[in-house]
């Protein structure tokens, strides 16, 4: 029988003692060479599971497996050979070039004291491409455009060349055409052989390439499954707390908010 | 004319040896460790405005120094001792009270913890200097604070050698990985850093070194906050391209500096004003230039 790349286990975690926890007896499985989509709400604890995943996080209880080995048996070192992460925002302090900034993508590669090698320089120039921002090599990051850097971000995580890819809320502050262009390369790495973990409160953006999702509200994991099976009207509406009918046409999910807002029309006064 | 006198003059030979080549090497010394030092901080505190000293170090070596000169005036040694153990107490009071603050990321608990620190050290320094005897020990404190290397000797060159050899070549080697250090916790952790360890190895590297020269300079004001952004300009945001030049560039401006300080009048000028009077005027020019861009 095929077994997870991930195996979660009834995951708890607060952030401070006596505290609500912000994930709670959370459990999932994430098989290989999927994409998995960890929908919910603003403040459901997605980054929180992200992060619990990443290992930057120690649960309070509960255990998470990477390949039938718990998490934290794995070095710090050869558990950032498996795993990367493409974060929210990467608020840089200094000019990077492009380039320089994709380089520290193979620090789970680099001794201490080791700089980066021309091998290290093809492979990232090989991310760039990846992702088609070849041309961009020397310009500043702190110069590019939003989603630009979304890419620049998401080829130094491939430089990285991780088994499994971690994005949070990839998407949330590009417009349509970036927001398209990414998540073409999160699936395009998919069907690569990476196994591509995402948070998103988005659902239609969840919709266009996941395979699997984990519905997540205050902590609490609603339900995980096939999209066939859990992209429906009422588990949807369940999870944002807000009335939603899930339309499917020509292949594609839509998401209809079914509330009216409460604002009374304006009366024309003549 | 030099070369022969110094092989004939024993006066001459004796004026270099002792006195120049110690000043000159300190004062090399001294701008390496504030430019690498500062270069570290920034990149460890992720902002380009930040200078060595600024976590209790320089006000906690200006009250050790006051202290030491105020107890046991009669030895270099002692009164460097002091400064030296008062900056590093500056750093660790300011490590502990940011810990003990409960809310904020690590980056602004620090600061605060560092500008509180360093202002109880500055009161302290105005006790001292208020009963200090005006006419032998107030003027050797003020002195001590406008910083100068007119009393550098071997042994003090030899005090600052071990710390400042170790310093730098810690900071020299783990140069590249300072990138790693200034990228969010999150992505650090994600690259395989040992965020903390690693943070803690630096942070030490650069507080030792600028503790211990500013121990036998005093307070030598704007090196280690402009010689890392010019270093930058000039080569690259990458740590590794502009830690080393940073190094040279600190070496050899204050080399200049003390220069200047020697030989602009008849008597000396303080070199710490001769730095900040450069360092102002270049961060003027930079901050208004429209082709010298300074980052965020």
């Amino acid at each position: 029988m095929k077994h997870g790349i991930l195996d979660i286990q009834n995951l708890s975690f607060s952030y401070m003692e006596g505290m609500p926890s912000a994930v709670k007896g959370v459990s999932f499985e994430i098989m290989p060479r999927t994409a998995t989509a960890i929908l919910g709400p603003n403040g459901a604890g997605k980054t929180t599971l992200l992060h619990l995943l990443l290992g930057i996080k120690k649960p309070l209880s509960g255990t998470i497996s990477l390949n039938r080995t718990p998490l934290h048996q794995y070095s710090r070192r050869s558990l950032s050979q498996w795993i990367g992460l493409v974060p929210q925002s990467e608020n840089l302090a200094f000019e990077y070039s492009v380039l320089e900034y994709v380089l520290l993508g193979r620090a789970p590669y680099l001794g201490p004291l080791e700089q980066p090698s021309d091998k290290d320089i093809a492979i990232a120039e090989q991310a760039l491409q990846e992702v088609g921002i070849e041309s961009l090599t020397q310009r500043s990051v702190l110069a590019l455009s939003g989603g630009e850097q979304q890419l620049v971000t998401l080829a130094r995580a491939l430089a990285q060349k991780p088994k499994i890819l971690l994005l949070d809320e990839p998407t949330s502050h590009l417009d349509l055409a970036n927001r398209n262009i990414t998540l073409r390369i999160m699936d395009r790495l998919r069907h690569n052989g990476t196994t591509v973990i995402f948070t998103t409160h988005d659902p239609e953006a969840a919709a266009l390439i996941a395979d699997y999702l984990v519905l997540m509200r205050s902590g609490e994991v609603l339900d995980a499954g096939t999209m066939e099976a859990t992209f429906t009207s009422s588990k949807l509406s369940q999870t944002y707390g807000a009335p939603v009918e899930v339309v499917h046409t020509d292949g594609l999910w839509f998401v209809k908010s079914m509330e009216r807002l409460a604002c009374p029309p304006q009366l024309e006064v003549s | 004319m030099p070369l022969n006198v110094l092989r004939e003059d024993p006066l001459a030979q004796q004026l270099v040896l002792n006195l120049r080549l110690p000043r000159l090497i300190t004062a090399a010394l001294l701008g390496m460790s504030l430019s690498a030092a500062g270069g570290v901080m920034q990149m460890l505190f992720r902002n380009p405005l930040v200078e060595p000293g600024f976590l209790g170090v320089t006000q906690g070596a200006g009250f050790g120094a006051a202290l030491g000169i105020l107890l046991m005036a009669t030895s270099p040694l002692m009164i460097e001792l002091s400064a030296t153990f008062f900056a590093v107490l500056g750093l660790v009071l300011s490590y502990f009270i940011a810990r003990r603050i409960r809310y904020g990321g690590w980056v602004l608990r620090l600061v605060l913890a560092g500008i509180a620190v360093s202002a109880l050290f500055s009161a302290g320094l105005g006790i001292l200097k208020y009963v200090a005897d005006p006419t032998s020990q107030l003027p050797e404190i003020v002195f001590w604070l406008l910083g100068g290397l007119y009393a550098v000797t071997w042994s003090d060159l030899f005090y600052i050698l071990p710390v400042v050899v170790i310093g730098l070549l810690i900071i020299f080697l783990m140069r590249w990985r300072l990138n790693l250090l200034s990228l969010s916790d999150e992505t650090a952790f994600s690259l395989g850093v040992a965020v903390g360890r690693e943070r803690a190895l630096l942070l030490a590297a650069g507080v030792a070194i600028t503790a211990v020269v500013v121990s036998v300079a005093g307070i030598v004001g704007w090196i280690g906050l402009i010689i890392p952004h010019i270093a930058r300009r000039v080569t690259s945001a990458n740590a590794a391209e502009f830690i080393p030049f940073s190094m040279s560039l600190g070496a050899v401006f204050a080399m200049l500096c003390d220069d200047l300080a020697r030989v602009m009048t008849v008597g000396e000028i303080p070199l710490g004003i001769i730095t900040s009077l450069v360092g102002a005027a270049v961060f003027l020019i930079m901050m208004t230039s429209q082709n010298l861009r300074i980052a965020k």
